[in-house]
């Protein structure tokens, strides 16, 4: 009797289960039984880790489109939209693509194309350099819009599976075609990708895809987030739980899920209280960028943690630092010192006692963190930008780059750990607006070829267009960075002392009264003089009662 | 004299018990409140939280335990005497008088104990066990609550019966050595008997 008909016949599963296991008992043995089982629990056991992945139904190496050859990879990308029909017109719908954001809640327009950043300025003026991070070919000016044309498209950085393909820093988005130097100077030589293997296996965006540009954010590896960094390419579980490849070995694109290309999670407008909960298909968004999506609002087993998700973020407790895997993370960078050059006229290169760069004549002076304790506040999710036309208030320094809103009072504000970016950075002492600041190019203006302020702020102001009076300082500036990323098992999230005590993470945040760190200091003064003035009361009775005992037997 | 069960069974166990949880609720209260750090605010709190209930359920108890038996009306206050006890704790203790009070089974609390034990079951306890369980169901609150109180008020009352509570037991576990030996007093709350003089 096989199995199958037994069910047919009205058996129970259950039963049916007894006789599959007796028939394999019969034929096997039971000592092979037993193994089989222990191991099939054993497996079960690992299936938590690693995340499970169904199999391809497309081998791409098979597909006679992509056997090339490829002049370039522009070729790719027209070989990928012969299948891919709607591919190309959704990646130039996103903010990948446009890089700019019109803000639902400030009215800001920002995006890449728009905010002035504390770490290379602005994008605009730094083309090729900056537009080598463009999703596209050849956005050389960014005073037009991105390139039109179909085949403009980069569809190999976020699909690339060999890790070979490239896209070269000063080449407005391509990869190298010939042998080609990079860093200038090193006499290391970078060779054309095979675009043929490349294309042949394209898959789903791994980390290692987001990250070739998301952790080398403001100029080299974990510069600008923080919590975003080459360590998370393959991480161990204690830096990243949820990444690592010994823990659930999620992509990025495992949280932040795309629709028709376009991605989940801003930094422009943070769901900074996802209190929906768990997002079940068919009820909620579908789409996985909060903590919550996954956990729920009430994930703990004590109800007293439970207690806490209406006033924080997870990632307040569940990310207790930042640039935590090895790669330490810029967080102070002085503008105003560039251009120092030694006696030969020569730039000049300095290291921190960690081998960090400390001074270089291209950037000026830096100060790098590792294992950084986050700066926290109460966020709503909306940042505003102080934009490159706005007015400063010169008097009162440091000036916000970004200012992230939010307040006690909002139920829909938590309290959020973040980098805050400080440094100084050129303004215009007349115009009282900060600068486009053209730093990277092969002409005789740019700062890191000329090394002149005046040169690279009077170019910088030809090319965006951007009125400059000729007359500037700098003034010190700070911007806010939430840090959400490098979430390290539940084991090493923060302990309670960490905030209920004396000295509290979270002192000095209004609206909260924190047990062991908050209280009133009169209200202490007076319980402990009351406690002592017993105590000396109790004490003086007691010594009266021995000295005067012998007075006391009549 | 006379040997008698002056404190029954379970009132000794109330006693001591109540004791060991009130010991442990100032210890880990105040390290929540960040006086000391000895035990971490996380196990404090959890310690702390644990003998709450208990103390409560223990209160039940008790509180059943005075209605059946009467025993409650140990703690009716009065004047009678009231002010010759002060008068030997202040005095008389000093110079060799005799305690002005007489025990006996029925009225085993002298006038300033009455007072003391009254203040303290219907006063100290009810403040802070309010407060403490406001404090424990903050997130709970209704809105019309969460609209009319701060957490930190809770906090500060609760954090004022706390003093007032270690007040009282400074004050209660020295005058318990004012027998006519050190133990005198303290023996009856372990054995349960006491030798009383007849006084009918």
């Amino acid at each position: 009797m096989y199995i199958d008909t037994a069910l047919e016949q009205g058996q129970g599963v259950r039963d049916v289960k007894i006789f599959a296991w007796n028939r394999f008992i019969k034929r096997f043995g039971r000592l092979s039984a037993y193994v089989v089982l222990a191991g099939a629990l054993v497996c079960s056991g690992f299936s938590v880790y690693g995340a499970q992945r169904p199999p391809a139904t497309a081998d791409h190496s098979k597909f006679e489109a992509l056997q090339g050859p490829f002049e370039n990879a522009q070729e790719v990308t027209e070989a990928c939209l012969g299948c891919h029909t709607e591919a190309g017109e959704q990646i130039r719908a996103t903010t990948h693509w446009t890089w700019t954001y019109k803000h639902p809640e400030t009215g800001q327009t920002l995006g890449k194309s728009k905010v002035i950043n504390s770490f290379c300025g602005m994008a605009i003026t730094n083309e090729p350099r900056c537009t080598s991070c463009h999703v596209g070919y050849g956005w050389e000016d960014m005073g037009q819009p991105p390139p039109t044309a179909d085949n403009a498209v980069d569809c190999l950085v976020c699909h690339d599976t060999t890790g070979d393909y490239w896209k070269f820093p000063t080449l407005a988005g391509h990869p190298t075609y010939t042998p080609r130097e990079w860093p200038k100077g090193s006499g290391n030589m970078v060779q054309p990708p095979d675009l043929e293997l490349i294309a042949q296996n394209v898959g789903a965006s791994g980390r290692a895809n987001c990250g070739s540009c998301h952790f080398y954010g403001g100029g080299a590896d974990g510069v600008k987030h923080g919590d975003l960094d080459s360590s998370l390419v393959g991480p161990p579980r204690s830096l990243d739980v949820h990444m690592s490849p010994d823990g659930l070995d999620f992509a990025c694109a495992d949280c932040h899920t795309s629709w028709g290309h376009e991605v989940a999670g801003s930094r422009y407008q943070v769901n900074a209280a996802d209190t929906q909960g768990i997002d079940v298909p068919g009820h909620t968004d579908l789409s996985r960028a909060s903590c919550q999506s996954c956990h729920g609002d009430s994930p703990h087993p004590q109800q007293k943690l439970n207690d806490h998700v209406d006033t924080l973020a997870c990632q307040t407790c569940h990310v207790p630092e930042f640039a935590r895997g090895g790669v330490p993370t810029k967080v102070w960078w002085d503008w105003s010192t560039a251009g120092r050059l030694d006696d030969d006229g020569q730039p000049i290169t300095e290291y921190d006692e960690h081998g960090h760069p400390s001074y270089l004549s291209e950037k000026g002076d830096f100060r790098h963190g590792e294992n950084v304790v986050p700066t926290y506040a109460w966020f709503d999710g909306t940042v505003k930008y102080t934009l490159v036309d706005e007015k400063l208030d010169v008097a009162h320094p440091p000036v916000e780059i970004n200012r992230i809103e939010g307040s006690p009072e909002d139920p829909g504000s938590r309290i959020w750990p973040f980098k805050v970016m400080h440094g100084k950075q050129p303004y215009d002492t007349e115009r009282k607006t900060l600068l486009a600041t053209h730093v990277f190019g092969a002409d005789d203006s740019s700062l890191w070829s000329n090394f002149s302020w005046p040169r690279a702020l009077k170019a910088g102001s030809e090319m965006s267009g951007m009125p400059f009076s000729g007359s500037y300082d700098f003034i010190e500036t700070t911007m806010h960075w939430p840090i959400t990323h490098m979430v390290p098992p539940a084991e090493m999230a923060l302990d309670c002392a960490s905030c209920h005590a004396q000295n509290s993470r979270l002192a000095g945040l209004p609206g909260i009264y924190m047990p062991g760190h908050s209280g009133n200091i009169w209200l202490d003064r007076i319980g402990w003089l009351l406690v002592a003035l017993t105590l000396i009361g109790v004490v003086l009775h007691g010594l009266a009662r021995i000295l005067l005992k012998g007075r006391k037997q009549p | 004299m006379s040997r008698v069960m002056i404190y029954k069974r379970f009132e000794r166990f109330w006693h001591w018990f109540q004791a060991l949880l009130i010991f442990t609720l100032l210890f880990t209260g105040f390290e929540i409140h960040g006086s000391y750090s000895v035990i971490g605010f996380g196990e404090a709190a959890r310690l702390h939280t644990l003998a709450a209930w208990s103390l409560i359920i223990l209160w039940l108890f008790a509180i059943f335990w005075h209605v059946t038996t009467g025993e409650w009306r140990q703690y009716i206050p009065t004047r009678n005497k009231l002010f010759a006890v002060i008068r030997y704790y202040l005095i008389g203790t000093f110079t060799g008088e005799p305690h002005p009070y007489r025990k006996t089974t029925r009225a085993k609390h002298n006038p300033l104990q009455r007072l003391a034990y009254l203040f303290f079951k219907l006063m100290i306890t009810p403040v802070i066990w309010l407060s403490g369980l406001l404090y424990l169901f903050y997130n709970d609150w209704p809105a019309t609550l969460s609209n009319a109180l701060e957490l930190e008020t809770v906090a500060l009352v609760h954090t004022a019966a706390a003093f007032a509570m270690l007040v009282f037991i400074i004050a209660h576990v020295y005058m318990a050595t004012m027998g006519p030996r050190l133990t005198s007093l303290i023996k009856p709350m372990v054995t349960g008997y006491e030798d009383l003089e007849e006084n009918r």
